[in-house]
């Protein structure tokens, strides 16, 4: 895979000093080891054996080691995972044009107000998330204000509806989601030295130039870590379903079966093998595409 | 818009709304015990978690029996969770005042009560309290309110609920109707005493329906495409759709179930379903998303008694009939106050009490002398309370009439196998 010239800003940067051996990095990380370990390792492994083993709710559930819950959760829900992907994909590219502008505009033209500008992206995160979705269920029902606006005068038809329909349900997990796709955008655009822009214009690139071969390349970083900030959560989601798709035929995602196998069926070791199958796929296609984009990006950013 | 109930006017209405109904204490509390139950028992002894099998009785000595209850003491204070629309309101007063019935409670007892309308999915709530019921551990409610059903059923058989009092519920010995007391799922009200009982039937709104709903068929009428709901739990759809097939649920075979099935597959192929709802049906029909639905029958009466802008609203058995249920208070295993919510209980069983509850929620009261008191108060009452009260002590659905009640279907209790196969044949209609 053949790579763009990037300049290589670390042969100018000093050389880091080496740190002397001490015990303090180990002190230093043990607080987030410590956490990794008690609230991420052990659960995983918990539910990795939760998913493996047999029974019901009412009678208990015992370890058999049955691989078949992997085989059953991919059997019975292959349409939700390909539809949650797609759903991710289609989030992700939306998201990416209304970041990438935004992000743009702050990183260069934001002055000495990127930080307020930067704070009423994060304003939303005040609130919180459900209870935004819940709002957009109202401001987009049938006889909501837009809708029974537009509807009484006579645009719409009576009979139509956003909420219960996948397009809501896309542009709600979209509108929840941009602000994680505009951070790492403008951190990446807003380290871009504007002298290398000024440089192409001075070769004679015309500004469209300048943006396709010096700003965009540089900002890959950034597009990196938002593509995998976005459809990550984007495919995993499972409120916008059920709060703006109102569980219509065909809106159901798959955070929704699994959240239906924990909450509705009780099907614990089933729930935990489908979440782990989500997993797997998810993180599988991570490094796919850090392997075709180039991992050293993720940090060089 | 004119004047509908903003969200903003009820702060359990809110969280009605969100699905998981679960305090900040719960959210904490399930979250420290999944890392504990998942995480510890089940992984560390590498082997799940045993069922205990069915409980027989309290043994002596133990949480629920009567040395037990002998050695409890009232508590000052009582988490009581419920569902919904399901208490008496006076929404002109702010704070527990708007409560009269359980405010009058407090006054009297000396005991504070929090009430919180957080259940809105029996399926969804058990599961979220059942970490905690499973290790042994305050749930946090003192009262919940939970439909007869698989849920009740597995509850009670897994000893997740403290056997009540018999000394304790004076008002209940008196009062309870005949229909409410010894009832199938609980033998002798060993762990259960009716909240309220109720129909699930059809709501729909006039204002876009210009002809009475009394068919499951009539609502796969492509004009209402759309703007068709359908509930999602584990009974009530499955319950009706039998109805409307001429089946009676309660007795019904695995073959009748597949035909039931069948009937709801259509409403997903259909293109008119707007989706499967829980309590969030409520809110769906009041913004106008919903035209029509299956709807729980106080529900309905209650917004269209006493919400102006929802007058339009219509609800009906289908004409074969309806479903009934019991909504049922129980006490949660390692409740903090179960003397507290004993008291709680049987104070609605006082008839004047009870006939508060009948005047707003419009469902049926378990205390029938709570019926001479309504049908009192409304004689007595003057301009549009007169109106609302009539209504409330003529209708059907609050007083059933001998006709309604020959056409009123249970739920099938399932047992061992058949909750899978139930399950297992309704569950992925519901998510498509």
């Amino acid at each position: 895979m053949e790579r763009p010239v990037q300049p290589d800003l670390h042969l100018i940067a000093p050389k880091e000093r080496r740190p002397r051996r001490s015990s303090a990095p180990y002190l230093l990380s043990s607080p987030a080891l410590l956490w990794l370990l008690l609230l991420f390792v052990i659960p995983m492994f918990a539910m990795a054996s939760l998913s493996l083993q047999e029974g019901t709710s009412l009678e208990g559930f015992r370890q058999t080691f049955r691989f078949a819950n992997y085989t059953d959760a991919i059997a019975e829900n292959g349409d939700f995972l390909l539809r949650s992907l797609r759903n991710g994909a289609i989030v992700t590219i939306a998201a990416l044009l209304i970041a990438y502008p935004v992000a743009y505009w702050i990183a260069f033209y934001g002055g000495r107000f990127k930080s307020v500008f930067l704070f009423l992206l994060l304003l939303p995160f005040f609130i919180s998330f459900v209870i935004r979705t819940v709002a957009w269920s109202f401001i987009l029902s049938d006889d909501g204000i837009i809708l029974g606006t537009l509807k009484s005068i006579g645009i719409l038809p009576e009979t139509y509806h956003v909420l219960g329909t996948t397009f809501a349900v896309i542009a709600g997990i979209t509108y929840n989601l941009v602000p994680f796709t505009i951070l790492p955008l403008y951190v990446s655009l807003e380290q871009i030295d504007h002298r290398l822009v000024e440089a192409a214009k001075d070769l004679y690139s015309s500004r469209r130039q300048a943006f396709l071969k010096v700003v965009l390349p540089l900002s890959m970083p950034g597009v990196f870590a938002a593509v995998l900030l976005t459809s990550i959560p984007a495919i995993g989601d499972y409120v916008n379903a059920a709060v703006l798709g109102n569980f219509a035929p065909g809106t159901a995602m798959i955070g929704n079966v699994i959240q239906t196998e924990f909450l509705r069926n009780r099907d614990y070791p089933e729930g935990a093998a489908l979440a782990f199958v989500l997993m797997g796929v998810m993180v599988v296609g991570a490094v796919i595409y850090a392997k075709l984009l180039g991992t050293e990006r993720i940090t060089e950013g | 818009m004119n004047g509908k109930r903003l969200p903003t006017d009820d702060a359990a209405w809110i969280r009605g709304m969100i699905g998981r109904r679960m305090s900040r204490r719960d959210v904490l509390r399930s979250a420290g015990i999944g890392a504990g139950a998942l995480g510890l028992s089940s992984f560390l002894a590498a082997c799940g978690v045993e069922g205990e099998g069915a409980s027989s009785g309290p043994t002596a000595g133990a949480e629920g029996s009567p040395e037990w209850w002998a050695d409890q003491q009232a508590g000052d204070h009582v988490n009581f969770t419920n569902w919904p629309a399901y208490i008496d309101r006076d929404l002109s007063i702010d704070g527990p005042g708007s409560r009269p019935s359980l405010y009058a409670f407090m006054q009297d007892s000396g005991i504070d009560v929090t009430y919180r309308a957080d259940i809105n999915s029996n399926e969804e709530f058990y599961a979220a309290i059942r970490p905690a019921l499973e290790s042994g551990q305050d749930t946090g409610h003192d009262i919940i309110v939970i439909t007869n059903g698989q849920e009740l059923t597995e509850m009670i058989q897994l000893g997740y609920l403290i056997p009540l009092d018999p000394t304790r519920r004076p008002n209940f010995d008196a009062n309870v109707g005949a229909a409410f007391k010894d009832p199938a799922f609980d033998p002798g009200n060993e762990y259960t005493m009716a909240w309220q009982s109720g129909m699930t039937g059809i709501a729909y709104n006039t204002k876009f329906v210009d002809e009475e709903i009394t068919s499951l068929e009539q609502m796969l009428n492509p004009k209402y495409a759309g703007h068709v709901g359908m509930f999602n739990n584990t009974a009530d759809a499955q319950a009706l759709a039998m109805i409307e097939l001429g089946i009676n649920p309660e007795t019904s075979t695995p073959e009748q179930w597949q035909e039931a099935a069948d009937l709801l597959q259509q409403f997903n192929d259909s293109g008119v379903l707007r989706g499967w709802f829980d309590q969030a049906y409520l809110t769906a029909i009041e913004n106008e998303d919903l035209w029509v639905t299956m709807a729980w029958s106080g529900d309905i009466l209650n917004d269209k008694l006493y919400f102006p802008e929802f007058a339009t609203f219509e609800f009906t058995a289908l004409n074969n009939g309806a479903v009934v249920w019991v909504d049922n208070c129980c006490i949660p295993k390692a409740a903090a106050n179960p003397v507290g919510a004993m008291m709680v209980m049987d104070w609605y069983y006082d008839p004047q009490y009870a006939a508060m509850l009948t005047e707003w929620n419009a469902y049926v009261s378990p205390v029938p002398a709570a019926g001479e008191i309504v049908q009192a108060d409304a004689d007595a009452a003057q301009g549009a309370n007169q109106e609302v009260l009539q209504t409330i002590a003529s209708s059907p659905f609050v007083f059933p009439t001998p006709e309604l009640e020959e056409n009123l279907y249970n739920y099938r209790v399932l047992e061992g196998e058949e909750i899978e196969e139930w399950n297992d044949l309704f569950n992925p209609i519901f998510i498509s």
